[in-house]
């Protein structure tokens, strides 16, 4: 009692359940007045097309932080990541399409950003999420009972299987007669195949995946300082001593993937909304997971703002060499090549930002 | 002073950049003062009415389909060419900004996103696979910027909207050119099908096939599958083998089909292969070799014909970049045309005058045939069925549509 830190506060072994929910709700708050100030005073001020990567750097933000928590904190590895976005999308995406087409008559966007339709295609963020973690679940259940590379085999084999699934689904209905011919379990068939699912309202804005973006920094920051956190670290440190302290590895790696894959479900929920996207089954294949474990790779497996600055580069990159035509994945193989030479743990390891220098002296270390 | 005046465009672009990355930085970093200062880098460019008029292109100029996109790129770069010569579109002249998708969806719908928005083209050109066409056409139907694709035949791309327009005819139709010149001209009962089951134009093209042939009463001894990108075909080839068809229908594109083709000869599979427009590029042959001899397929053109047109055309396309043009060279070539004509019709450049310009085209006079621009905003017109013989594509017949 005498070495709480809390102990010359008025007697208070802990804080002040006010005090706990302030510290709480702030950074939500901040992330959701940024996701705002975004949405109403940046956006418009860049224009359509800086909307647009700042949306998709939001996206590729969420991607590579949920990896992170597999790849990063827990040291399994997880190419499959692109699956589980798959699937989110896809849930999601029929979720607002057909429930337009039944309740609307057409897929066009009802309302503004807090109007029914963006309500609706929340909700389907989170049901694509969901559904995204139920299909972690299943897979990661009885291949982290194992140690090694089989999660690498699984994962990549369940992508493929997601993958070659989705290619054999009918064409997706383009009128509302059409749609309301088909039963519900002939919807989940009709997505469109290898065509693509083209058609999915554009809901997606910067104030809807800025306040995703927040949610998922926020949960992967919490989780890492917690002891789910720390049992994920151990883990990743030493599978069998993690064992031998009492840490049930094959629950927390499982946990660890099932939170990485509601949140990869929630990035395909909000990348099949976007305007410019046409779900398509071959582009959501292994070369996407690839394009994430690199984000990841590259910003040092295990840190939050690593993933999330590399995240940022390999986004901003490839567009900004858009002018250098045939050149330009040459350009940027090139650098990620050198990064990895003179940095090959990554921008900051397994570090966060603020504990290297400049700023970890600061904070007086 | 003097440089500093000359690099200010350079310097704009960089700022609009660093405010993106500035801003995109700030937001995950938790910072607070993301807004203010990343207003300076907005958009501003925009053609004034006097400048040139500027017109977008999407194409895969790298990635499996690569000869694609070039060859479609080089023949409207030939329509931009002549309208330029010819003084231009009301005195304007035409400049086309080009971008590679690398034949992914995703960067297909981003590239026509930065064309409107940032580059504020008038029109955009492209794709030439139905799906990037789509994921474009969205984009384009969103911001009624017209489009005009040149080459894709998926029944779907028009369907987005009324800004969206092509000057190819569709998949049925190319289907029902197949099955019919298979089973009227060649005689063959029986055929074998072997398709991409990735790729939504080869899986349209299949379906369409199968119905007009058995339908003339064909029978189709097998039907397999395989992915794009697929290296070992030996397992579908010997099934189909042991169907013993007449011929194997083939509808994917030109690298998948000159494997097929090497490997099948391996397997003693020697009867011909049939397909469709996916295998106009010079590389079919190239991969093909002996091994596609003797095949049929379906495309928009051959240089081979006696029209005016084409003979012109072939012999630009000759004097410039020293080849015989395919078939998507001579399409681009087309959309550019069909698109400038439209253009000097227009009352503006609007684009609602510049769609309904376009969807009151009647009777051009194409390379790849007259082309008249339908209710669906599709294009009818006739195809012609060529035969590979000794390494390059030979006029065999046209067949005009019903």
């Amino acid at each position: 009692m005498t070495a709480s830190p809390w102990a010359g506060k008025a007697g208070a072994l802990r804080p002040g359940t006010a005090a706990a929910a302030t510290a709480g709700v702030t950074p939500f708050a901040v992330g959701l007045l940024l996701a705002a100030a975004l949405q109403y005073a940046v956006g418009p001020a860049v224009g359509p097309f800086f909307s647009d990567l700042l949306i998709k750097i939001g996206i590729n933000v969420i991607l590579a932080v949920s990896l992170n928590v597999v790849n990063g904190y827990t040291g399994q590895f997880s190419i499959g990541h692109a699956g589980f976005m798959a699937v989110g999308g896809y849930a999601a995406g029929a979720l607002t399409y057909y429930t337009s087409m039944l309740a609307w008559g057409g897929p066009q966007v009802q309302g503004g950003v807090f109007g029914v339709g963006s309500a609706l295609f929340v909700g389907a963020c989170l049901v694509g999420g969901l559904v995204a973690a139920a299909a972690g679940w299943a897979v990661g259940l009885p291949s982290l009972r194992l140690r090694g590379d089989y999660l690498a085999i699984v994962t990549l084999g369940f992508g493929e299987i997601v993958r070659v699934l989705l290619q054999q689904t009918q064409d997706v209905p383009f009128t509302a007669d059409e749609a309301r011919a088909l039963s519900p379990v002939e919807m989940a068939t009709h997505l469109g195949g290898s065509l693509g699912f083209s058609g999915i309202p554009f809901y997606t804005n910067l104030f809807w995946v800025w306040c995703f973006v927040t949610l998922t920094l926020l949960v992967a920051y919490r989780l890492k300082e917690s002891t789910f956190g720390r049992a994920f670290l151990s883990i990743r440190e030493n599978e069998i001593a993690a064992e031998a302290m009492g840490v049930d590895t094959t629950r927390y790696k499982v946990r660890a993937f099932v939170i990485a894959a509601f949140f990869a479900g929630v990035a395909g929920a909000l990348f099949a909304h976007k305007i410019g996207t046409t779900l398509n089954p071959r582009e959501l294949g292994f070369m996407k997971s690839f394009d994430i474990v690199i984000m990841v790779v590259l910003g040092g497996m295990g840190s939050i703002s690593g993933a999330t600055i590399a995240a940022v580069l390999l986004t901003v990159l490839p567009e900004a060499l858009r002018g250098a035509a045939d050149y330009r994945m040459i350009v940027y193989a090139l650098m990620l090549v050198l990064v990895m030479i003179v940095r090959p743990q990554g921008l900051f390891g397994i570090r966060e930002i603020w504990e290297l220098p400049p700023f970890a002296r600061r904070r007086g270390r | 002073m003097a440089t500093r005046v000359a690099t200010s465009a350079t310097r704009r672009v960089f700022v609009q950049w660093g405010a993106a990355a500035l801003v995109g930085l700030l937001g995950c970093g938790g910072g607070g003062t993301g807004g203010g200062e990343a207003g300076g880098g907005g958009a501003e460019a925009g053609g004034a009415a006097t400048g040139p008029i500027l017109v977008g292109e999407f194409g895969s100029m790298t990635g499996s389909e690569a000869t694609f996109g070039q060859s479609t790129h080089n023949g409207i770069m030939l329509a931009v060419e002549e309208v330029n010569a010819a003084g231009g579109i009301g005195g304007r002249m035409v400049e086309v900004k080009s971008y590679d998708d690398q034949g992914k969806t995703e960067e297909a719908g981003t590239a026509v996103t930065r064309l409107i928005t940032q580059d504020k083209v008038v029109a955009i050109l492209g794709e030439v696979a139905s799906s990037l066409s789509i994921a474009g056409g969205r984009v384009a139907q969103q911001y009624g910027v017209p489009m005009v694709s040149p080459s894709s035949t998926n029944p779907q791309v028009t369907q987005i909207g009324d800004k969206v327009f092509r000057v190819c005819f569709i998949d049925p139709y190319q289907g029902y050119v197949m099955a019919k010149f298979s089973r009227e001209n060649l005689k063959y009962d029986t055929v074998a099908v072997l398709y991409d089951q990735g790729q939504a134009y080869s899986k349209g093209l299949k379906d369409d096939f199968i119905k007009s042939y058995t339908a003339m009463g064909g029978k189709i001894a097998s039907e397999q599958a395989y992915t794009g990108g697929d290296q070992d075909f030996s397992a579908q080839l010997t099934n189909i083998r042991a169907a013993r068809p007449q011929a194997v229908f083939v509808p994917g594109y030109y690298t998948d089909v000159g494997n097929i083709a090497l490997q099948a000869r391996k397997l003693g599979l020697e009867v011909p292969l049939l397909g469709g427009d996916g295998w106009d590029s010079s590389k079919l042959t190239e991969i093909g070799g002996q091994a596609i001899e003797g095949s049929y397929y379906s495309n928009h053109y051959s240089h081979e014909e006696e029209r005016a047109e084409v003979k012109e055309f072939v012999a630009k396309y000759q004097a410039k970049h020293g080849q015989v043009p395919d078939g998507l060279a001579a399409l681009g070539y087309d959309a550019g045309r069909l698109l400038f004509d439209a253009m000097k019709r227009a009352p503006s450049l609007s684009g609602e005058d510049l769609a309904k310009a376009l969807s009151g085209t009647r009777d051009f006079p194409g390379v790849t045939g007259t082309i008249s621009i339908d209710a669906d905003r599709n294009a009818r017109k006739p195809a012609v069925i060529l035969e590979v013989k000794g390494g390059k594509p030979t006029y065999v017949a046209t067949i005009q549509p019903t």
